[in-house]
């Protein structure tokens, strides 16, 4: 089944001077795809990517691009097909954006550059696919790192390539330029059939844009997959060796490590209400517990990952009575009960009741961490 | 940008109009005053013997056409270095390189010089390139440690000083009679040069100019970087070996046929740009090359006139032009570089 792939490594092992660092690499990427390397700093991400684009020969194996060996094909062949976004910056001297989009001509001008109409027009619709159309004139030098990386896109887009390969294109750019970057690398998958293959440092972004995702640790392909098989809890925390913090899957984040010892502020939260107290508790330091959530809670997860003691019952029972129990022990060893404001209703009523006791028997019950400053 | 396209014509005409009036305005200025009608009646007919024809035809056209040629050679290696070093200071004297041709030109003349009478011209050549290319390798050798553009600079300098260092201790062992040609060469003149020399150096120098200007596609390509215009299908390697070979080729045909000559490579090429306002090289290829025949004739009419009836060294005035220029570039990289 030639066609259905458009991008294949077999067997490849990747390293500098004939010694390989990281070895049987071996993966189909199909057709308007988008593949993700994710890893460590340092697990040569970038030296997979760099042999992918020849800028480094295979130590071992081959790569197939469609159905060619990519290490036979002359550089402008290859050029007409696979164009890359590298992290490297460049100085490019008295050159407009326009100008350096329009390099990605480069293939399929003549001998001394000229640009046709049809070029022209092709890098004015290419700066304005990825919003840069309003750059067009200025030095390439003058403008943001944001800027240059859409300038570059445009470059690497004007070329018209099968696959596009880019090494961590959103490092230095700020939440919004990474938005609008991996957003035009989706529409353009979509739209044309291109096949992407990029390092990502962010997760929570590998996640949402990949098709399938590689996990590169230690000398070999440590997994292979679709989102789905790959962002889980702990794969993701053994990949990236997270010994304090944590990756929620479900909720997409990264979270730092949590206070540990005998929590001194009991939170009694729910329905996504104790979330930003968690984060202002486990920011100070303080040891906290959380309770009485449903399982199935918004916050759970995260409770689950900042808390010292987490005190939860099954999704959509009542509250019972042996863990109410649990949970006012809990309280009475605590110096605080911190009332995140949930609205109570039926199922939920047990919380309120705790509220009240902790009040009668003289525990501070406060609604923010400031008030016990 | 829409200025650019009416703005590059025109700076062509202006320089083409430059070259002419400063061809003619040299060919006009000298001890000996001859009347522009005569000059031209001397240039349609050839020699006729006659001493206003001597003094064109064997001393002020050969010299100027050198001052033309040399300087438009100078000006694109210059171009070609600072294209591969991708830095805007590098040059073929600010490297050392004219420096190495010099030093083994000098060696060929005062070794066999005791042998034989003379030595044939195209040898000079040789031993000019082989000069070049050596000084280029071992610069290249120790660029790979230096990213910075200083300490290139340095590094070249100190390169040059050795060659220079050795060059004069060979003059200073060199037969008394060749040592009043051999030093005045070493110190670069476009006076000493012959119709025939110039002819060999020029066709040298044209083919290499115009095989630089059929690289202008390749070059414009590895502004963006050496992986960016591998990624394009820039064959990189071949490419910089015709760089630094079509470079040393021209530097040396300048330091056989007239010595070294300072710093119009690196300024010609800077002011080019500036003046067209942009850096595509083809653009700029023929108009560093007209550019730089033109501020060589300048700075030779200055050479020859300012101080007359005595002579500076060709590279006493183009180094007052030049110097200033690479010093700006230096500060405005430096500001470029706090600014991030």
């Amino acid at each position: 089944m030639a066609e259905c792939y458009s991008f294949m490594a077999s067997g490849m092992a990747v390293g500098y001077h004939g010694k390989a660092l990281i070895r049987d690499i071996s993966f189909e990427l199909p057709k308007g795809q988008i593949l993700t390397l994710i890893g460590p700093n340092g697990a040569g991400k970038s030296t997979i990517l760099k042999t992918i684009t020849r800028q480094l020969s295979p130590v071992a194996g081959t790569i197939y691009l469609g159905q060619q060996n990519i290490h036979a094909l002359s550089g402008d062949a290859l050029a007409r097909q696979m164009s890359v976004l590298l992290t490297e910056r460049i100085h490019p001297e008295m050159m407009t954006c326009f100008d350096v989009a329009a390099m990605g001509r480069y293939p399929f001008t003549g001998r001394f550059g000229r640009l046709s109409s049809r070029d022209r027009e092709l890098v004015h619709t290419t700066l304005s696919r990825v919003g840069a159309d309003d750059l067009a004139d200025r030095d390439f030098l003058e403008i943001s790192d944001g800027q240059r990386q859409r300038i570059l896109l445009a470059r690497a887009l004007c070329q018209e390539p099968e696959v596009l390969v880019l090494d961590e294109p959103t490092s230095f750019l700020d939440i919004r330029y990474k938005i609008d970057l991996l957003d035009i690398l989706l529409e353009e998958t979509r739209r044309r059939q291109l096949t992407v293959i990029l390092s990502l440092h962010e997760i929570d972004l590998a996640e949402k844009i990949s098709d399938l995702v590689l996990c590169v640790k230690g000398d070999h392909i440590w997994r292979f997959g679709p989102p789905e098989a790959i962002f889980r809890d702990e794969i993701i925390s053994e990949l990236y060796s997270l010994n304090h913090g944590t990756y929620l899957t479900r909720r997409g984040s990264v979270e730092l490590s949590r206070p540990e010892g005998t929590p001194s502020i009991f939170v009694i939260g729910g329905g996504g209400y104790g979330i930003p107290h968690y984060r202002a508790l486990a920011r100070k330091r303080v040891a906290f517990a959380a309770g009485i959530l449903f399982e199935n809670d918004l916050e759970t997860d995260l409770a689950r990952t900042l808390a010292a003691r987490i005190i939860t019952v099954p999704a959509f029972t009542g509250i019972m009575d042996e863990v109410w129990q649990d949970a006012w022990q809990t309280i009475q060893n605590c110096c605080a009960v911190l009332d995140a404001g949930t609205p109570i209703g039926s199922l939920n009523l047990t919380n309120s009741r705790l509220l009240q006791a902790a009040e009668k028997s003289g525990k501070r019950v406060v609604r923010h961490i400031h008030e016990l400053d | 940008m829409k200025h650019i396209k009416f703005r590059i014509p025109l700076i062509y005409c202006l320089l083409v109009s430059a070259f002419f009036a400063i061809l003619v305005l040299n060919v006009n200025t000298g001890s000996l005053s001859i009347s522009p009608g005569e000059i031209f009646r001397i240039l349609l007919h050839g020699s006729d013997g006659s001493k206003a024809a001597n003094v064109i035809w064997k001393i002020r056209l050969p010299r100027l056409l050198a001052a033309a040629v040399l300087g438009g050679a100078l000006s694109v290696s210059g171009y070609l270095l600072q294209t591969f070093f991708r830095n805007p200071i590098a040059g073929p004297y600010v490297l050392g390189i004219s420096s190495g041709a010099k030093m083994l030109v000098g060696l060929l003349m005062v070794f066999v010089l005791r042998v034989r009478s003379g030595v044939p011209f195209y040898v000079q050549m040789g031993a000019s390139f082989l000069g070049s290319i050596l000084v280029t390798g071992f610069v290249l050798l120790f660029a790979r440690r230096v990213r910075n553009m200083s300490s290139l600079l340095v590094l070249g300098i100190m390169i040059g000083s050795i060659c220079t260092a050795i060059t004069d201790f060979i003059i200073t062992f060199a037969d008394e009679s060749n040592v009043a040609n051999l030093h005045s060469w070493s110190m670069g003149s476009f006076s000493a040069v012959s119709f025939h020399n110039l002819h060999i150096a020029s066709a040298v120098v044209f083919i290499s100019v115009f095989c630089a200007f059929l690289l202008s596609k390749p070059i414009s390509a590895y502004q963006l970087g050496e992986n960016y215009a591998a990624s394009m299908g820039v064959p990189v390697k071949a490419f910089r070996i015709a760089l630094i070979g079509l470079s040393s080729l021209l530097s040396a045909s300048v330091t056989a046929l007239s010595g070294p000559i300072s710093f119009v490579g690196v300024a010609v090429p800077h002011i080019t740009k500036l003046l067209f306002g942009t850096a595509v090289p083809v653009v700029i290829i023929p108009g560093a090359f007209l550019m730089g025949s033109i501020f060589c004739m300048g700075c030779d009419l200055i050479a020859r006139t300012a101080f007359a009836p005595s002579e500076l060294a060709i590279s006493t005035v183009t180094a007052i032009f030049g110097a200033p220029v690479v010093i700006i570039l230096m500060l405005k990289r430096q500001r470029r570089h706090e600014l991030g």
